[in-house]
């Protein structure tokens, strides 16, 4: 068998058992595998004991191919999906610090919410954004959603669904059009927040689903930021958080603080620390700590078990990597 | 006359625009001027679209390398087109937004775009590891650094981290992991970022400039 069959047939592999998973998750055939935790104990010692051999394997010369790295990392990030190991999440000051911001509105707060990322980077922002609406649903405060991403709307709708679902509130409960409402996209990037400083119906006359601006009875009176008592921002790049502070902060004073990817985190401390933002969750961590507070544990509590082994096992590499620089002075540390 | 008169509206309206910042009775003019670009962007989602079609047709007409990826792709654009602009499994009237449950529009989204894009993004783990492993190198003394601040990075964006280091007496807490990453962060990144943002901040001032007093006259193209 060449090396393209072997390839289509793991291929294949994967592909009838996403089919097979995904019908048991829709027909209902299980509620999740969980490992004892005996069992995960013996798959953690195991692959700590391989992991040692690769390391015993560099140190005599041997080195290993790149897809031994993959290997690894997909088991590291797969199997403490079936692990029943808690771990104790730490909440950072700046996390503390949007729920303080909740924590000090009073009921009834009218809060804008930007959703300005798309599904590429919504494992990280979803989780956080189900926990800030669920939040504000808890609290009685009004949600105007609205997004800079043309995808972002379609995100904020599928988290109200989300976290409606999991705190069994109805239609009734939370009504569209007086405790939320969905705004949609507007292209134009900076300029959208710029415009809306003057305006908000000039950039949006009618929400996500066609209603007229001037016939939803939470935003009717709403013109502009100085009406809005408090904003929260999803970003995962540009148009984000940096030009919502710029704009939205720095000229019409808007209290915002954010949600971001890791990755974008670190480019938005230069305004958190300058007090431009009040507020940050930085990944998926963070996203998890946010889950904590709010007591609405969701997906970045779950799967940071998988991030925690994955960080471990990409250290562990780079140590290994390192050790066959070090052994061999080659610049790769990958088998030729 | 052709260079001049672009050169004289881009003067015209950079001097009128900084004016607006600064004098109260004209400072909505930046926001009416702003309409401009979403009259530009209209006109750009169409001639993006135009341009795929057109790109991809080509490549399948040639048969060019990977010319079946351009039947996935085109095969994509018509169908959400399609999904959209007819409404396809509408259940209200034609006012309907297309991201309504029950659309067909918004199923693929949900099903389909939803689980590709985070497929997407999950593969970047993979090759995240790959490169660390391969590049990550403690070669000299700036690499050894930037290894251990990654380290550092990367366990105190876990709760692993924390429990690593809990059991340091309070006097050391500043050793604790998740500490260390946040003081990277707050200081060694912070100031890195500071540096980028003001080194940015003064290069728009400059080109800014260069635009609006016409020396820099590269965006008319040649006959700039």
């Amino acid at each position: 068998m060449n090396r393209r069959m072997i390839e289509m047939s793991i291929l294949a592999v994967i592909t009838i058992l996403s089919i097979i998973a995904y019908l048991g998750k829709i027909n209902g055939w299980h509620n999740g595998y969980t490992f004892s935790t005996g069992l995960s104990i013996t798959l953690i010692i195991l692959l700590a004991a391989s992991v040692i051999f690769i390391l015993v394997l560099t140190i005599k010369g041997k080195l290993i191919g790149r897809r031994i790295v993959f290997l690894y990392i997909g088991i590291a990030i797969t199997l403490p999906l079936f692990m029943d190991i808690s771990q104790e999440i730490v909440v950072s000051n700046d996390v503390k610090a949007v729920y303080a911001d909740l924590e000090g509105l009073p009921a009834g707060s009218k809060i804008l919410v930007s959703f300005d990322y798309d599904p590429a980077s919504a494992p990280e922002l979803q989780p956080m954004a189900e926990a800030f609406i669920g939040e504000c649903f808890k609290r009685d405060f009004k949600l105007i959603m609205m997004g800079l991403w043309p995808m972002g709307p379609q995100q904020a709708n599928m988290a109200v669904d989300t976290i409606m679902n999991r705190m069994g509130l109805t239609d009734q409960d939370i009504i569209y059009g007086e405790d939320w409402v969905n705004l949609g996209f507007q292209t134009g990037d900076v300029f959208v927040i710029q415009r809306m400083g003057g305006s908000f119906e000039s950039m949006f006359h009618t929400d996500i689903n066609g209603r007229p601006y001037q016939d939803i009875p939470l935003v009717k009176n709403i013109k502009n930021f100085s009406n809005i008592d408090y904003s929260f921002n999803l970003s995962a790049g540009f148009p984000g958080t940096v030009e919502w502070v710029q704009v939205g902060v720095d000229r019409y004073g808007l209290k915002l603080s954010c949600g971001n990817t890791a990755v974008q985190a670190p480019t938005v401390y230069p305004y958190l620390k300058a007090g431009q933002l009040s507020g940050l969750i930085g990944g998926m961590n963070d996203g998890a700590a946010f889950e904590k507070l709010t007591q609405l544990e969701g997906k970045a509590t779950k799967f940071m078990l998988s991030q925690s082994f994955s960080h471990l096992i990409i250290i562990a590499f780079i140590f290994i990597g390192n050790v066959a620089y070090f052994r061999t002075g080659r610049k790769s540390a990958l088998k030729k | 006359m052709r260079r001049e008169i672009p050169l004289a509206i881009t003067v015209f309206v950079g001097f009128l625009l900084i004016i607006s910042v600064f004098f109260p009775p004209v400072e909505t003019l930046g926001e009416d001027f702003s309409l401009s670009f979403d009259i530009i962007a209209v006109f750009a989602f169409f001639l993006g679209g135009g341009n795929l079609i057109r790109i991809h047709l080509k490549k399948l007409a040639r048969r060019e390398t990977d010319w079946m990826f351009s039947i996935v792709t085109l095969g994509g654009f018509i169908l959400m087109l399609t999904a959209g602009l007819l409404k396809i499994g509408n259940p209200g009237d034609i006012a309907t937004s297309v991201n309504t449950e029950g659309m067909l529009f918004e199923s693929i989204y949900r099903s389909v775009f939803v689980p590709l894009g985070a497929t997407m993004y999950a593969l970047l783990a993979f090759f995240v590891a790959s490169a660390s492993y391969r590049a990550f190198r403690a070669k000299n003394r700036e690499a050894t650094i930037l290894l251990v601040a990654a380290f550092i990075i990367l366990m105190g964006s876990t709760p692993l981290g924390a429990m690593a280091t809990s059991w340091m007496p309070e006097s050391l807490s500043i050793f604790e992991i998740p500490n260390l990453a946040v003081w990277i962060m707050s200081y060694a990144n912070l100031a890195g970022q500071r540096a980028i943002i003001i080194g940015i901040g003064l290069g728009v001032v400059s080109m800014s400039l260069r635009l609006i007093l016409g020396v820099e006259r590269s965006y008319l193209g040649k006959e700039g």
